[in-house]
């Protein structure tokens, strides 16, 4: 994996008549990368990788790859394939006129395109079922074939639209585990969209995160677990305690903040006092405590406590009726229900996201907000 | 309990034979007996005064390779296959655009396709002879316009039957071919496109392929009503296009060779489940055909 840019979007912006689909969106995808785009169903992440394809042509803005233009190019004139959700296999051929298709359209020869066909199949581990129709196999098959038929095209990148949506949860799994394995054999660049954030981050190098068309984040697995940029990314991927927030004071040593619910601590950089923020904390990261701690004034009581294999849940209700979960590894002393307790965290351990109504209120007051930057991936009003 | 609900119910239902009967007594009466009866006629013959007579002979079955007949015969195959291979021409593109368009131009066309059919199609086809007709208004506005200096004779010509029979029988081709097009999934479309293939090629490869079975429905509800539409080649071809359809009719009509007419019948019953045979053959199901 390198960090040149194989896939360029720039400004990209599709309407569909009236609807806004996606919006202004900045990507690049790198050479060699598994990234995923990640989000509900809706959020323009199926309508960009049909960008990306050619079967949709965006209303605005440039797409490039391999550095050009692709803008009036029909799909086979991109050196990109696609996996269709469907799998689109043809239903009239049998598996090997199916995967050879591609290579029949460019008129290879007969004897190479046998070749290639079964080094094909061989890498899916689909040898012997040549002759078979499409209505003669499983889904897991199909979707090998579908594969088959699009990587032997030896695309640069491979666009994949929610691929294994269609198979049960094990051998969903299974194939996750192949198509990673591929993706490293073959060294093709992988686009994978995915409504699935477990399959998200099991499998890709990034992430993009799409919500209501705007790309909200894009990074590592990690860096989007640990360092959600919005609000809703923070929500959406695993679980979190959200709170809206006021910056009380801002120095080198941390930030206090105030919730509803009473006072709380965190660090973060380029926060200005008064500023509404939110604020994120994982219910693993999350700590309470019989006696006060320092920083925090939050107080709530145990609720209920539910045992989750090798975790325990446990709900905090707070004075304002806000619910906190609380993650403790079972054998652990996990807070006992019915007791009121102090909710506290490590001050790094809360993420602090810039809130989209400061823009709104930059933008009425002209105020100066160069403290930070704008472009923290929270496009809410663009 | 259980036993009591199903007791209750066994004795609030109808028993099955007053359901099915009476479409049974129907396609007995209607269709079945007399069927049965031109079967049983066309071996038989007739006296002087044009009588049936009941008496076993293949005599109508021999004169049927008279050698006027073997060519009406082969006349009333060449049009129908020129309607057919017309229909698929035209109703291809027609229903090929009436599943990819707009919800309100697919309603649009399908009236114009279906509206001519709530009036009669005897009368329709006078209206093409006043279109047609040597005093016709083509004829008409060609001769006023100076095109032409004589009126052409555009009726009572084979060209013109073929016409009648493709008005007539055009949307028995359009409506299959549009339930397997609007079947086809837009994505295998799109997988061609992927893979390389272009327009044509995707058409040849994909589109055509999967919708041959809309096609071969087409062809026969197109091809066997052709052969037995006696009416349109009266009207548009007057006395001198005879398809086996007229011969049959006048064997009922004019000549009162009842059994001889019968036995022309029964040939094209037979060529007509020859190919509805040779359509399955080829994986097409009856139900698609509508008739059953």
């Amino acid at each position: 994996m390198s960090n040149k840019a194989i896939v360029q979007l720039n400004h990209v912006e599709k309407f569909y008549g009236e609807n806004h689909v996606v919006k202004n969106l900045e990507m690049e995808v790198y050479e060699g990368e598994f990234l995923s785009i990640l989000g509900p169903s809706g959020c323009g992440k199926t309508t960009t990788l049909r960008m990306i394809a050619g079967f949709e042509q965006q209303s605005e803005g440039i797409i490039l790859v391999e550095g050009e233009a692709v803008g009036n190019k029909e799909p086979f004139e991109r050196n990109v394939n696609t996996v269709f959700q469907s799998y689109a296999l043809f239903p009239h051929m049998n598996v090997f006129d199916n995967v050879a298709f591609g290579l029949k359209m460019k008129k290879v020869g007969k004897a190479e395109i046998k070749k290639e066909v079964l080094k094909t199949l061989a890498l899916v581990q689909l040898e012997g079922f040549e002759k078979r129709f499409p209505s003669q196999l499983s889904g897991g098959q199909k979707q090998r074939v579908a594969i088959a038929r699009a990587i032997i095209n030896k695309p640069r990148v491979l666009l994949l639209d929610e691929p294994l949506g269609a198979l049960d949860k094990k051998l969903r799994k299974q194939m996750q585990f192949e198509l990673k394995r591929l993706q490293k054999k073959l060294e093709i660049t992988f686009v994978y969209v995915t409504h699935d954030q477990e399959e998200a981050l099991t499998m890709s190098d990034r992430i993009a995160i799409m919500n209501g068309g705007i790309l909200e984040q894009i990074d590592t697995p990690s860096g989007i677990y640990d360092h959600p940029k919005t609000k809703f990314v923070a929500d959406f991927i695993g679980e979190s305690n959200l709170f809206d927030a006021v910056v009380e004071k801002a120095d080198e040593d941390g930030i206090v903040l105030s919730t509803e619910a009473g006072f709380v601590y965190g660090t973060g950089k380029g926060f200005r006092e008064k500023e509404m923020i939110y604020l994120s904390v994982r219910p693993e990261k999350t700590r309470c405590s019989l006696s006060p701690v320092d920083g925090f004034s939050v107080q709530g009581f145990i609720k209920e406590s539910v045992f989750i294999g090798t975790l325990v849940t446990s709900i905090m209700v707070l004075q304002n009726g806000q619910e906190i979960k609380i993650t403790t590894l079972a054998g652990q002393p996990a807070p006992v229900v019915g007791s009121t307790q102090y909710l506290y965290w490590q001050p790094e351990d809360a993420v602090l996201m810039h809130s989209a109504s400061n823009d709104v209120l930059a933008a009425v007051d002209n105020v100066d907000l160069s403290g930070y930057s704008a472009d923290a991936g929270m496009g809410g009003l663009g | 309990m259980k036993d009591e609900t199903r007791h209750r119910f066994k004795n609030k239902t109808l028993p099955l034979i007053t359901m099915i009967s009476p479409v049974t007594v129907w396609l007995l009466l209607l269709i079945a007996i007399p069927l049965l009866y031109i079967l049983v006629i066309s071996f038989a013959s007739t006296d002087s005064s044009h009588n049936i007579v009941f008496q076993f002979t293949l005599n109508n079955y021999a004169k049927l390779l008279d050698p006027t007949l073997l060519t009406i015969y082969g006349n009333s195959l060449a049009v129908a296959g020129l309607t057919t291979l017309i229909c698929i021409l035209i109703g291809y593109p027609f229903a090929y655009i009436m599943a990819r368009t707009t919800p309100f131009r697919k309603t649009l066309m399908l009236i114009f396709l279906m509206l001519p059919f709530w009036t009669n199609s005897i009368i329709r086809l006078y209206g093409w002879r006043t279109l047609l007709g040597e005093n016709g208004y083509i004829n008409h506005f060609l001769v006023l316009t100076g095109i032409i200096k004589e009126p052409i004779g555009m009726l009572f010509t084979r060209e013109a039957v073929v016409l009648g029979m493709v008005y007539t029988l055009i949307p028995f081709m359009v409506l299959p071919l549009h339930t397997v097009i609007d079947k086809l999934d837009r994505s295998l479309l799109e997988a061609a496109g992927d893979l390389g293939a272009k327009s044509v090629k995707t058409f040849f490869y994909v589109t055509l392929p999967l919708t041959a079975s809309g096609i071969f429905a087409g062809i026969i509800m197109v091809f066997i009503p052709c052969l037995g539409y006696f009416f349109v080649s009266d009207l548009m071809g007057g006395g001198k296009s005879q398809l086996i359809g007229n011969v049959i009719e006048r064997q009922f009509k004019e000549s009162f060779n009842w059994p001889f007419g019968a036995a022309l019948s029964i040939v094209l019953i037979l060529i007509t489940l020859i190919l509805v045979k040779i359509y399955t053959k080829v994986g097409g199901k009856v139900d698609d055909l509508g008739v059953v």
